[in-house]
C-alpha cells in the first residue's frame, strides 16, 4: 500500500488497537510492524513512523532529530500538527529511536524524486571526507541545517496532511457526508454547518483502511497556524529546573565511571604503561588499555581521573610527532604555489578567462589568507555510556547521529547492528562533532574489557586535544580592478576542498571568475565545525571583496550592492542592511562598521558589525543581521539560531585557535582557548526577511559573515587588514 | 562531615579533597550541575555556598562542611519556579541548555545582592559563565526581567532561620 510522492513514499495501515497508520517511509513497504515495540505505549497507535494517535486524541510526533540546543523538535512537531490540524496542546514529542526505518538520509532521495540534487552536506556530515555508500543508509544525521528544510518540509508535513486527508476520507464514510462538506480544526472533525463533530481519534481506525493521498495538499502560508509562529520550545522547562538528562548525567544500575587519555600525538599509540600506583587509588578498580588510549575505570569521575593521573604511560615514537603548525602552513602555501605555478588545476568555477585577464593585468592584489584549526568546544565533554553482555550491546549517548553510531558499535565489537540498542539523549552542544562516534565506540570497548556498564567521561583537556576540528586553511587570491574600479578577475586557489563544494563560491558579478583547489592532507583529524567549510570561505571571499573596494576607493556595502544587481535576495539583504546597521552615520574616531554577506545552506545572511580599537584593545560593540530562509518556521528560533551562529563565530574569529605542537594539540582548556563572554558579548539586532525562497536552516547560516564582518570593521577602523585567524594573533586584545 | 544541600543533610563519605561538583554528581545523582572544564573557567558548575556563587569544580567537598548548598534543583519551591528561571523561560533563554544551571545561579545570586544591576555589573557578575550556544543577550534580558521581582534564595532563608 501506498505510492512515492516527489517527497517520499507514503505508507498507510492498521495496526495495535485499531487505528490509523500513515506515514512518509523511505522505502516502500510498511514496516511499522517493526517499529511498534520501540515507540508504541498501550492504548496508542502507530499512525506512521513520524505520527501516532492515543484513544483520548493525543498526537505524538516522532521526529528523526536529536537536540543539542537548536529547538528544532518542536519545529517538526509544529509543522506536522499544523498540517494535521492538531490541538498542540495535545501534542507531544518522541524522539525516534535508532533504527533503520527512522534513517533519514532517505528524505534527501526525496530530492532526487523531486528532481532536486541530494543536499552535499549529508554527504560531508557523514566522514567530514566523502561519502561511503556503505554507511550511507544509516545515517539518522543531525547536521547541515538540514531538520526543517528537508524532514520537516519532505516528511512532517506530508505525513500531517496525508494523515488529515485520510481522516476526513473516512469521516466522510462514517457520516454519509461529502469530504467537501467536512473541515478539520483543533483535532477534531465537523461538518460544514457545525451540526456533528468529533475527534481524529473516531475515526482512525477506518482511515487506516484508505489508500494514501497520491501527493497531499499542503497548506498555503495563508492558512498556517502554527507553522512561522513562535511556540515555546517543550525541552526548555527541563532546562531551567535542572532535570533535563543529557549524555553525561545518564546512571544505569551497576555503572562504573571512567575517564580516558588518548595518544597525544595523532597516530600514536601506546608502548607500554605501568597502572600499580593507580591500582592502589580508593575507588580505582581497572585499567584498560586501548590501542591508542589508556582509560581508568573507578566508582567516580573524580577517583577515575585521580586513577587515570597515576598511571605511567610511554606512548610509541610515531613520525605524526615532527608536525607543528608553521610547518603546516607553509606546506600548505608551497602546495598552493606549486599549482600556479603547474597550471595544471581543474577549476571549480571557471567564468571568462581570469588567466588571461590577469597575466595582462599591469597591477594585480596577490594575497594570502589563512585560518586555523578550531575545536568545537561543546559545553557538554564528550561522554557516552555503554553495556555490553555477550554480543549484545546498550549505549546511552547524545549523538547527531545515533543510527550511525550503532553501525560503528557494530563494527567495532564485531557484532550484530541489531543486537545494538541506543537510547539517545540530550546534548550539551554539538556543532559537528557530535556527529562522530569514537567515545561511543571507547565506552563500548571499555564496557567489553571491564564487564560492566561503563559511563565514560572525557575531561575537558580530552575533549580539547582529541576533536574532529575545523580544517586549518591557506586561500591565495589574485584580483584586479580596472581604472574605473570595476573587477575584472578573480582567481582562488585554496587547499583541500572540503565540503560543500560552493562555499568558495561568489555570488558577485565579475566577468572573470577561477576558483580551484589542491589537495595537502595533513594526518589531523578534522570534520564539519557549524556551517563546514563556509566559515572558512567566507572569512576569505568577503575579506577579499572588502579589499578590492576599498582599492577602488568605494564604499563596501556600495561596492557589493553593484556587483550584485542580478541577486535579487542579496540586494535586498544588503539594503536592509544598511539601514538597520545606520551605515551612513558617521562613527567616532577608532571605530568602524565591516559587512559581509554570504549564502549557505538555504539561507542567505549579512551582517555588519561595529567595533573600535583603543589601546589595542578590540571590543565588538553591534551586529546588525539580516536573514532571508525563506520561510521562518519559528521566527524566535531563527533569531535564537542568528544570535547563536555569530557569537559562536565571533569567538573563533577573536581568539579561536587551535595549533599543531609536535604533533600534538597544544590548547587544552577555556583559558587558552577562550569564548566570547557576557562582557566581550555584542548587542545583535536580528531582522529576518521571509522572501517566500524554499525554506532555509538556521544552525549554520547565522555564523560565516561574522569573522569577515568584524575584520573588515576592523580595516575601516584602524586600516589593518586581517588575513589570518584568530584577531588575537594579530596583536589584538580581544578579552 | 555533614553538608546541607538544598535543605537536606548528607554524610559525606567521600575523600574530603573530592569537589564538591563531584560528590553532588556522583554521590548524590543531582545532575543539574554540570561540569565543563574542571578549573573554574566555565561556569557550568556554578552553585551557591551560604548564598554566593561558588565554582564547585574547584571546591573541596570540605569547604562547605556545615554550610548551605542551593543547587539549581533546590531554586524552585513547592514546585513554584523562581522568578530567574521563569524570566527565562518567558524569553526562551536556553539552547543547548548545558551551561543554565550555573547561568540561573550566578543571576540569583546577582540579583539577591543587588535587585537593579547595571549592565555593567551584569557583566561582571555573569562573565564566569561561558555560554557556547552565545544566549548572552537573552541571559542579560531575562535578568533584567526578573531585576525587581522580589528575590529569594532558599539557602539564604534555611540560614536565616
Amino acid at each position: 500500500m501506498g505510492k512515492w510522492t516527489r517527497r517520499g513514499f507514503i505508507t498507510a495501515g492498521v495496526i495495535g488497537g485499531g487505528a490509523l497508520v500513515v506515514g512518509v517511509a523511505l522505502r516502500p513497504g510498511n514496516r511499522n510492524d517493526k517499529l511498534r515495540p520501540y515507540v508504541e505505549g498501550p492504548d496508542e497507535v502507530l499512525v506512521n513512523t513520524w505520527l501516532k494517535i492515543d484513544s483520548a486524541n493525543r498526537v505524538t510526533v516522532i521526529v528523526p532529530h536529536s537536540e543539542m540546543g537548536q529547538g528544532a523538535q518542536t519545529v517538526l512537531a509544529q509543522m506536522l500538527a499544523d498540517e494535521l490540524d492538531a490541538k498542540w496542546d495535545d501534542v507531544s514529542i518522541l524522539e525516534a529511536p535508532a533504527e533503520d526505518e527512522y534513517a533519514n538520509y532517505a528524505l534527501g532521495y526525496g530530492y532526487l524524486f523531486g528532481g532536486m540534487q541530494v543536499p552535499e552536506i549529508l554527504v560531508g556530515t557523514l566522514t567530514g571526507l566523502t561519502l561511503q555508500a556503505g554507511k550511507a543508509m544509516h545515517m539518522q544525521i543531525t547536521g547541515g541545517s538540514m531538520s526543517i528544510r528537508t524532514t520537516g518540509e519532505y516528511g512532517m508535513r506530508i505525513a500531517g496532511a496525508a494523515a488529515r486527508e485520510m481522516l476526513l476520507e473516512a469521516a466522510s464514510e462514517v457520516w454519509d457526508v461529502p469530504v467537501e462538506q467536512l473541515r478539520t480544526d483543533q483535532g477534531q472533525i465537523f461538518k460544514s454547518d457545525g451540526s456533528i463533530a468529533a475527534p481524529y481519534s473516531d475515526f482512525a481506525a477506518a482511515a487506516g483502511e484508505k489508500t494514501p493521498p497520491y501527493s497531499p495538499k499542503l497548506k498555503e502560508v495563508s492558512q498556517y497556524r502554527l507553522m512561522g509562529k513562535n511556540i515555546p520550545r517543550r525541552d526548555l522547562p527541563a532546562k531551567v529546573d535542572g532535570s533535563a538528562i543529557f549524555g553525561i548525567d545518564v546512571s544505569v544500575p551497576g555503572m562504573k565511571v571512567a575517564t580516558i587519555k588518548a595518544a597525544p600525538v595523532f597516530g600514536a599509540v601506546i608502548d607500554s604503561f605501568d597502572s600499580s600506583s593507580a591500582l592502589t587509588l580508593a575507588g580505582v578498580e581497572r585499567v584498560v588499555a586501548l590501542d591508542d588510549a589508556v582509560a581508568v575505570v573507578a566508582d567516580s569521575y573524580w577517583n577515575a581521573k585521580k586513577g587515570l593521573d597515576a598511571v605511567d604511560i610511554r606512548w610509541a615514537q610515531h613520525e605524526n610527532s615532527s608536525i607543528d603548525q608553521a610547518a603546516i602552513f607553509e606546506q600548505f602555501e608551497s602546495a598552493i604555489d606549486a599549482a600556479l605555478a603547474s597550471d595544471e588545476i581543474e577549476p571549480e568555477v571557471n567564468v571568462g578567462d581570469a588567466n588571461a585577464a590577469l597575466a595582462h593585468a599591469s597591477s594585480i592584489l596577490d594575497v594570502t589568507y589563512r585560518t586555523p584549526y578550531l575545536a568545537h568546544a561543546c559545553m557538554e565533554p564528550m561522554n557516552a555510556t555503554a553495556s555490553v553482555v555477550g554480543d549484545t550491546c546498550e549505549i546511552w549517548v547524545g549523538s547527531q547521529n545515533p543510527l550511525g553510531a550503532k553501525h560503528a558499535v557494530a563494527e567495532a565489537l564485531g557484532i550484530p547492528a541489531e543486537n545494538i540498542i541506543i537510547h539517545n539523549y540530550l546534548m550539551g552542544g554539538g556543532f559537528g562533532r557530535r556527529s562522530f562516534y569514537d567515545t561511543i565506540v571507547q565506552a563500548a570497548k571499555i564496557s567489553q574489557q571491564a564487564g560492566s556498564p561503563i559511563k565514560l567521561v572525557w575531561s575537558r583537556e580530552e575533549d580539547m586535544q582529541h576533536d574532529f576540528y575545523r580544517p586549518a586553511f591557506s586561500s591565495r587570491f589574485q584580483a584586479q580592478i580596472d581604472s574605473k574600479g570595476q573587477p575584472v578577475a578573480w582567481r582562488n586557489l585554496f587547499v583541500n576542498k572540503g565540503e560543500p563544494h560552493e562555499a568558495p563560491h561568489i555570488p558577485y558579478a565579475i566577468p572573470n571568475v577561477w576558483i580551484g583547489s589542491v589537495e595537502k592532507p595533513m594526518p589531523i583529524p578534522t570534520g564539519p565545525w557549524r556551517s563546514v567549510d563556509h566559515s572558512q570561505h567566507a572569512f576569505f571571499t568577503e575579506s577579499m571583496i572588502d579589499e578590492l573596494a576599498h582599492a577602488a576607493k568605494q564604499d563596501p556595502l556600495q561596492f557589493r550592492r553593484a556587483l550584485l544587481q542580478d541577486k535579487p535576495r542579496h540586494l535586498a539583504i544588503i539594503n536592509r542592511l544598511e539601514e538597520l546597521s545606520n551605515w551612513q552615520q558617521v562613527l567616532p574616531e577608532g571605530h568602524g562598521r565591516g559587512i559581509a554577506i554570504h549564502e549557505c545552506f538555504g539561507s542567505i545572511v549579512g551582517q555588519v558589525a561595529e567595533v573600535s580599537v583603543r589601546d589595542g584593545r578590540l571590543q565588538v560593540h553591534r551586529v546588525a543581521c539580516v536573514a532571508d530562509p525563506g520561510f521562518a518556521m519559528s521566527p524566535d528560533g531563527y533569531r535564537a539560531q542568528m544570535e547563536s551562529g555569530i557569537l559562536y563565530g565571533m569567538s573563533a574569529a577573536l581568539s579561536g585557535n587551535i595549533e599543531i605542537q609536535g604533533g600534538a594539540v597544544k590548547q587544552s582548556n577555556f583559558h587558552d582557548y577562550p569564548s566570547v563572554r557576557m562582557a566581550t558579548s555584542p548587542i545583535i539586532e536580528v531582522d529576518i526577511f521571509n522572501s517566500g525562497a524554499p525554506t532555509g536552516g538556521a544552525g549554520e547560516p547565522g555564523t560565516p559573515p561574522i569573522a569577515p564582518a568584524i575584520t573588515n570593521a576592523i580595516y575601516a577602523a584602524v586600516g589593518v587588514r586581517v588575513r589570518e585567524l584568530p584577531v588575537a594573533k594579530q596583536g589584538f586584545n580581544v578579552a | 562531615m555533614q553538608i546541607t544541600i538544598n535543605g537536606q543533610q548528607y554524610s559525606v563519605d567521600v575523600a574530603p579533597d573530592t569537589p564538591l561538583l563531584w560528590f553532588i554528581r556522583d554521590t548524590l545523582g543531582l545532575t543539574g550541575t554540570k561540569y565543563g572544564c574542571g578549573i573554574a573557567q566555565c561556569g557550568a558548575c556554578t552553585v551557591h555556598l551560604n548564598g554566593a556563587p561558588i565554582r564547585s569544580c574547584v571546591t573541596p567537598v570540605a569547604a562547605a562542611q556545615g554550610a548551605q548548598v542551593t543547587t539549581i534543583e533546590g531554586l524552585a519551591q513547592d514546585g513554584q519556579l523562581h522568578p530567574v528561571q521563569q524570566a527565562w523561560l518567558d524569553l526562551q533563554v536556553p539552547q543547548c541548555g548545558y551551561c543554565q544551571s550555573g547561568q540561573i545561579l550566578s543571576a540569583v545570586a546577582l540579583l539577591e545582592t543587588n535587585p537593579n544591576p547595571s549592565d555593567e555589573d551584569i557583566n561582571t557578575a555573569m562573565s564566569g559563565n561561558i555560554c557556547r550556544c552565545g544566549m548572552y543577550s537573552r541571559i542579560r534580558a531575562a535578568i533584567k526581567q526578573a531585576a525587581g521581582v522580589q528575590m529569594f534564595d532558599p539557602a539564604v532563608e534555611v540560614a536565616n532561620g
